[in-house]
């Protein structure tokens, strides 16, 4: 009764059941096989340190890298912080430049997007800046700074800034034309243009800048921690280094890793939300 | 028309040429019209004519290079325009997309919403308030266009080729419906298209202009009863007279 091929005739409704059982099983052993694929380069890897044929001074085994982990949850040694340290204090320092690249770099794009002369008076200065790797203002940064978090912060920035600027501006820019023309002949004043039309016509490329300057905040992390620390993910990997202790580099870049996959995530999730209306064709 | 008739639209002898870096490009010539109160009047013109750029002269979103656009008898140069490509705004509602010209306005809420859902009602999209355009088909997004082109009463409604991207099926069914919107909320409709079936069918006066540049070439009366017969005998020959009268390369 409740079937939903209830409709159809019982040799097609067969059919397409028999079909759809084939694909689910298809799907599983794919899974199976993947499966199976990582247990045995898990297993050989373990294997290869547990024998000797990988020294474990270069790495180590994977059940080391587990018991590690568990340790780092509460154990400060040997580094100087448990784990939850170095997250809270590298996810800080993320927030603080990337959420300033967004609130500043955003907005600026639109604006430039939108008012020609706005755009002549701020691209020359923002064209020279754009090629330089976020990484090549260490030096400069820490002159002018210090070493402390403000300097990290200012270089998270920078390479979350620049792609938040340029798809914003992108997106205003590709407004068509007809959109404008509605809003003009409603009634809209030159702001509410910009307002009601290319700032939401824009937001679809402004979350993929978004998402990339996410992505470059990230990365720049490990860089920007490699400056005197004495917590954070990049510093635990550093210090890692120092203590010839592969575990710990590679629980650190393992976390690195996880939380920039779930950062990432959770824009997309808000990204969905507010772009909603965009048709997926 | 039998009643006096009212100018509300006066074209005096609007040119519109565009400036490029080395070339002079004229896009309207010297057009001279007159547009009565509550008439439907037809532009019709090949592609490319230059049609799209003389509404937009008489919306106020181009200034005329020589020549003036003149709305009589009224004091507000507010016009409605549905536009030749689906501009309904892909982030808003229905009913956001038809309360737009109010919201821009000022007017509140609540009373924008009442006018909205009347003109949502009067174009038959009750029930879709709350949907997307994606939601939509490009009919239903016209209808929204058309909607919105009321919303802010405007006197005067300028429509540019608004059935043109339509299938024939949905074309005919808003041919239809554009009457019926029309008759229960009378304007003086400026409705441009390159289709004579479309003008004869719709019109109370053609007016048709030349190739590029746009000039006015022949002034049709059609005073057929309505509702109109593509096939009735009559209907016919107008659409054949204007045929062999004009050359719309189509
Ligand atoms: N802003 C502009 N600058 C330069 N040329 C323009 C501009 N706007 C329109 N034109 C030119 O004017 C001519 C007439 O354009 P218009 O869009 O009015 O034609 P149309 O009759 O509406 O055509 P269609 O039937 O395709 O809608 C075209 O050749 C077009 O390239
Ligand atoms: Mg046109």
């Amino acid at each position: 009764m409740s079937n939903n091929t209830t409709k159809l005739p019982d040799g097609v409704a067969d059919s397409i059941k028999i079909e759809v059982a084939a694909r689910k099983k298809e799907s599983r052993q794919l899974l199976l096989i993947s499966i199976i694929s990582v247990a045995i380069f898990l297993f050989l890897w373990e294997f290869a340190v547990r024998i000797g044929w990988i020294d474990s001074k270069h790495l180590s085994a994977p059940t080391t890298i587990v018991e590690t982990f568990i340790m780092k949850l509460s154990d400060p040694n040997p580094e100087g912080g448990v784990l939850g340290t170095h997250i809270a204090t590298s996810l800080g320092l993320v927030l603080v430049g990337y959420g300033a690249a967004v609130v500043i770099g955003v907005p600026l794009g639109l604006l430039m997007g939108y008012y020609h002369t706005f755009d002549k008076l701020v691209s020359p200065i923002f064209e020279i800046v754009r090629p330089i790797p976020p990484i090549a203002w260490i030096p400069l940064s820490i002159i002018w700074l210090g070493i402390g978090t403000t300097a990290k912060a200012f270089i998270i920035f920078l390479a979350a800034f620049v792609p938040c600027v340029i798809n914003s501006y992108t997106g205003v820019k590709l407004t068509p034309a007809v959109y404008l023309n509605v809003a003009k002949t409603s009634g809209a004043s030159t702001w509410e243009m910009f307002w009601t039309v290319s700032k939401n016509y824009a937001m679809p490329l402004v979350f993929t800048g978004v998402q990339v300057a996410l992505g470059n905040a990230w990365s720049t992390l490990v860089a920007a921690e490699m400056l005197a620390a004495i917590a954070g993910l990049g510093y635990m990997i550093q210090q890692g280094r120092l203590l010839a202790r592969p575990d710990i580099i590679i629980v650190g870049m393992l976390t690195i890793g996880v939380i920039g996959a779930i950062l990432t995530f959770l824009l997309s999730k808000l990204e969905n939300h507010i772009v909603k209306w965009r048709s997926r064709s | 028309m039998d009643e006096q008739r009212v100018v509300q639209v006066h074209l005096e002898n609007i040119s519109k040429s565009f400036v490029s870096r080395k070339t002079i490009f004229e896009a309207v010539n010297h057009v001279t019209i007159d547009v009565y109160k509550n008439e439907f009047l037809v532009l019709l013109g090949p592609g490319q004519c230059g049609k799209t750029v003389l509404l937009n002269m008489v919306s106020g979103l181009e200034t005329p290079t020589d020549g003036k656009v003149e709305f009589l008898n009224s004091d507000s140069t507010d016009v409605g325009f549905v536009f030749q490509k689906t501009a309904v705004f892909p982030w808003k509602t229905v009913m956001e997309n038809v309360e737009l010209p109010l919201e821009l306005k000022g007017v509140p809420k609540e009373e924008r919403r009442k006018r909205a859902q009347y003109l949502i009602e009067l174009v038959g999209l009750k029930g879709f308030e709350n949907a997307l355009p994606k939601q939509l088909s490009g009919g239903m997004k016209q209808r929204v266009g058309i909607a919105r082109a009321y919303c802010n009463n405007p006197q005067v409604l300028l429509m540019d080729e608004p059935f043109g991207a339509l299938d024939a099926q949905t074309r005919y069914q808003m041919e239809e419906e554009i009457l019926r919107i029309w008759e229960q909320e009378k304007r003086t409709v400026i409705f441009v298209t390159n289709n004579i079936e479309e003008a004869v069918y719709l019109a109370d006066r053609i007016i048709v202009l030349s190739k590029c540049p746009a000039t006015v070439k022949e002034v049709y009366d059609i005073s057929l009863p309505r509702p109109r017969d593509y096939v009735d005998p009559e209907f016919l020959r107008i659409r054949e007279a204007i045929e062999a009268n004009t050359d719309l390369a189509l």
